[in-house]
């Protein structure tokens, strides 16, 4: 066993620290909101920031460090754990180092698409010159994912005409393209028979109609599509194995759990409680607010335990399906235990929100506090997680 | 990183399975517990031939050589078997610091005997506080001559009715900072001026009260330096908090290998009560605490035997681990409903170990304040 990371490992840390300092705005600590293994606050989902991170993609693709994960035959390095390196330093100043294309789409491209596909698409994901959106859930295919109603009929002229409805797609609005998921065998059994098709924000048909989440931010959309036509040569992989490759493409994405950010949220607590004075005393003093961080200090550690793990069995070749579901389960879990704790020793001025002069830390908080609701909700919730670990993990019997 | 165990470690923890499976059964456990001794000089003299007494003991004084982190590993699996007798005290408690502080004289004298088995030794700190503080330790040992009187009152000293020494904590120095003024004494369990009784335990784990009155010890029956025995303690009671979660851990193990095999047969509502989601539920929280708990655990373990600093994972490890162990048993009669609840059923016995474990070696409150203060607070 060996709990620490190489020498290069730690050299490459420290670069992307460096790199990460130098390219964020000055004011980015006021600006970014973003609450660790939240979906509301993401930074990367904001109109607001899409020009600073379209040129922050860009020079990251340049470096090389948007495809670290893939393997070396797609310009990548087969290295999971520099990409999570890279993604605990970036999400520490609360800015993921990458997008859903170079994340959790170009990965899951090296693995099931064609050669074609992988030639055309791959070079310019690593590049960081195309950003995607996830098109899963539906109105009526939330946790019963298979449920789905959009449709994707081969028109016998080399395009799919795709007409149904996405919702909760965030980014939509800021992407280029849709990683969309589409029934493309009505007759097939409820797990087969839907296929996985790039789809350009552009084309016509397409709706993108902005939802507001709670925390007052526009991160996510519904999308719609009325005869939308897509070329065949943008089908992931096989016709009909979508749900398959969804699975492979999820395992990625229960990697976003913003590790450094929880980091951040720590340290800043304990800034806070030794600077902040409550009858003669700093609360660091206060058993109780010990107690309250000690605690989240060992579920944050607990979590990172979880999160190397995970990556370095993808390193090694193993699937981490039970270990990835784990990581997204206790993740988000924690975001709510953590922001729950932080209002907690806030107490009244946790009431207060960003704008207010009295808001400790900026209102992140607070509006944390809102974020935190989606983080065991989204992308598979805690029951369907723990469904997951119980029956493929566990073996346990589904009926 | 490296999350797998060396080839070594695998091939003990292997054997340490299968053997503990065929001669430590619950019948022994259960047999242990009812008796005085609640040990089987039969058990543990295989558990020597098989080198694990000696695991951490240096090749040239009779052991092999291992690591801390071999000894978790090991450890693991007697925390799955329940395992009786005086490991934890005489390895844990006793070998331990003698092989960190002893002196070459000492471990000539202990150490080839603790690996054959024939020495048991147990470490005597906490008194009525029931405290790790070094302001806790009240029992005195007064100069006299070129000797010392030991006299006072030690709690919760395990496996003591058996042992053949005691490592005794007395204060040599009432003037000095409550750290600077404590020294371990090497002390024979049977000599005259030593009053030992049973304590009646929960678990029947041999806990004892130790009373010492004007016990005669010479001066260099002192382990490490006079009046600075504190570091000393300090580093057994960090190590053994390790040791400690590494059994707990086995035990949660044990616990949810059991539910889960009875969630799998056990039908009502003609399904398997398995494929009730409330039931997979908790599974999935059990297994996620388990694996939490096993990363703080080896994380720390290998720090130490890497001889790194560790005391902001031990403190983490045992907060979770024996917060683990008890939200695991108590999921664990959640599933297995009445029959859990009898005595013939063997889950009442990792339910006792669990809360016994959680509240041992310092307890959540105590260790979070350790981390609170590892934290910069």
């Amino acid at each position: 066993m060996n709990f620490d990371f190489t020498e290069e490992e730690k050299k490459f840390r420290q670069e992307v620290e460096d790199f990460t300092k130098e390219e964020l705005p000055p004011d980015w600590n006021e600006k970014a909101l973003y609450w660790p293994a939240g979906y509301g606050t993401l930074p990367i989902l904001e109109e607001e920031f899409k020009d600073l991170y379209d040129r922050l993609l860009l020079k990251l693709g340049q470096k090389g460090w948007l495809n670290l994960g893939w393997p070396k035959e797609y310009g990548g390095q087969n290295s999971m754990i520099k990409h999570a390196i890279a993604d605990d330093v970036m999400s520490y100043y609360r800015i993921p180092g990458g997008d859903v294309s170079t994340a959790i789409c170009g990965p899951t491209i090296a693995i099931v698409a064609s050669k074609e596909m992988k030639q055309e698409w791959l070079p310019r994901i690593a590049r960081g010159k195309v950003r995607m959106w996830l098109g899963y859930s539906e109105p009526n295919a939330g946790s019963d994912l298979a449920a789905l109603k959009t449709r994707a009929e081969d028109d016998g002229d080399g395009h799919y005409i795709i007409n149904g409805q996405k919702i909760w797609s965030s980014g939509a609005h800021i992407a280029d393209y849709g990683w969309v998921l589409a029934k493309t065998d009505p007759n097939a059994p409820k797990h087969a028979g839907a296929t996985l098709l790039l789809v350009d924000n552009t084309t016509p048909g397409v709706t993108i109609r902005p939802l507001e989440n709670i925390c007052g931010i526009h991160s996510f959309n519904e999308v719609f599509f009325d005869d939308v036509r897509v070329p065949k040569c943008n089908v992931v992989g096989e016709i009909n194995h979508g749900f398959y490759y969804v699975m492979i493409a999820l395992q990625y994405e229960r990697l976003f759990v913003g590790i450094g950010a929880f980091r951040r949220v720590l340290e800043e607590l304990i800034e806070y409680v030794g600077n902040t004075w409550h009858n003669g005393q700093p609360l660091a003093k206060d058993p109780l607010v010990r107690h309250k961080l000690a605690e989240m200090a060992i579920e944050i550690e607990v979590l990172n335990g979880f999160y190397w793990r995970t990556v370095w069995m993808m390193d090694q070749g193993l699937i981490p399906e039970l270990e990835s579901s784990v990581l997204k389960l206790f993740g988000t879990e924690l975001g709510r235990t953590l922001a729950s704790t932080a209002m907690e020793i806030l107490g009244l001025y946790g009431h207060l929100v960003r704008g207010s002069k009295w808001a400790p830390m900026m209102g992140r908080i607070s509006l944390g506090y809102m974020d935190s609701v989606s983080g065991p909700i989204g992308a598979g919730t805690s029951e369907v997680q723990r469904g997951i670990i119980a029956t493929r993990g566990l073996g346990l019997p589904r009926k | 990183m490296d999350f797998y165990l060396s080839q070594e470690q695998n091939l003990l923890k292997d054997s340490a399975h299968n053997f503990l499976a065929k001669e430590c059964p619950k019948q022994l456990v259960r047999i242990m517990e009812a008796s005085e001794t609640g040990f089987s000089r039969e058990l543990w003299q295989k558990m020597a031939e098989l080198g694990w007494q000696g695991l951490v003991i240096p090749e040239e004084f009779g052991g092999s050589g291992g690591t801390f982190l071999d000894l978790v590993v090991l450890l693991e699996e007697m925390g799955y078997y329940i395992c009786p007798g005086p490991f934890f005290s005489t390895i844990i408690l006793g070998c331990l610091p003698i092989i960190s502080a002893g002196s070459d004289e000492l471990k000539r004298a202990f150490l080839p005997k603790i690996a054959q088995g024939d020495l048991i030794i147990s470490m005597a700190i906490t008194e009525q506080s029931a405290s790790f503080t070094a302001s806790s330790i009240k029992v005195s040992a007064q100069p006299d001559n070129k000797d010392y009187l030991i006299n006072g009152m030690k709690l919760f000293v395990l496996d003591a009715h058996i042992a053949d020494y005691l490592l005794c904590i007395a204060r040599t120095n009432e003037e000095k900072q409550p750290e600077k003024g404590l020294s371990i004494f090497v002390v024979e369990a049977k000599c005259p001026g030593i009053k030992q009784t049973p304590l009646k335990t929960l678990a029947g784990d041999k806990q004892s009260e130790i009373v010492f009155e004007n016990v005669r010890v010479r001066n260099n029956d002192i382990l490490g330096d006079l009046d600075q025995g504190w570091p000393i303690v300090h580093d057994t009671v960090q190590k053994a908090s390790v040791a400690l979660c590494a059994q707990m851990i086995g035990g949660a193990q044990a616990v949810i290998d059991m539910s889960l095999e009875y969630a799998k047969q056990r039908t009502q509502f003609n399904h398997p009560i398995g494929s009730f989601q409330a039931i997979q539920h908790f599974f999935a929280d059990m297994w996620t605490y388990i694996n939490g708990s096993r990363y703080l655990t080896y994380k720390a373990a290998w720090k130490i035997s890497q001889g790194i600093s560790a005391g902001l994972e031990i403190s983490m490890a045992k907060v979770y681990v024996g917060r683990t162990y008890r939200r695991v048993t108590t999921l664990g009669h959640q599933i297995f409903g009445g029959i859990g609840f009898t005595k013939e059923h063997d889950l009442h016995l990792y339910h006792k170990r669990s809360i016994i474990g959680d509240t041992s070696l310092g307890d959540s409150d105590y260790h979070k304040q350790l981390i609170a203060g590892e934290l910069g607070l």
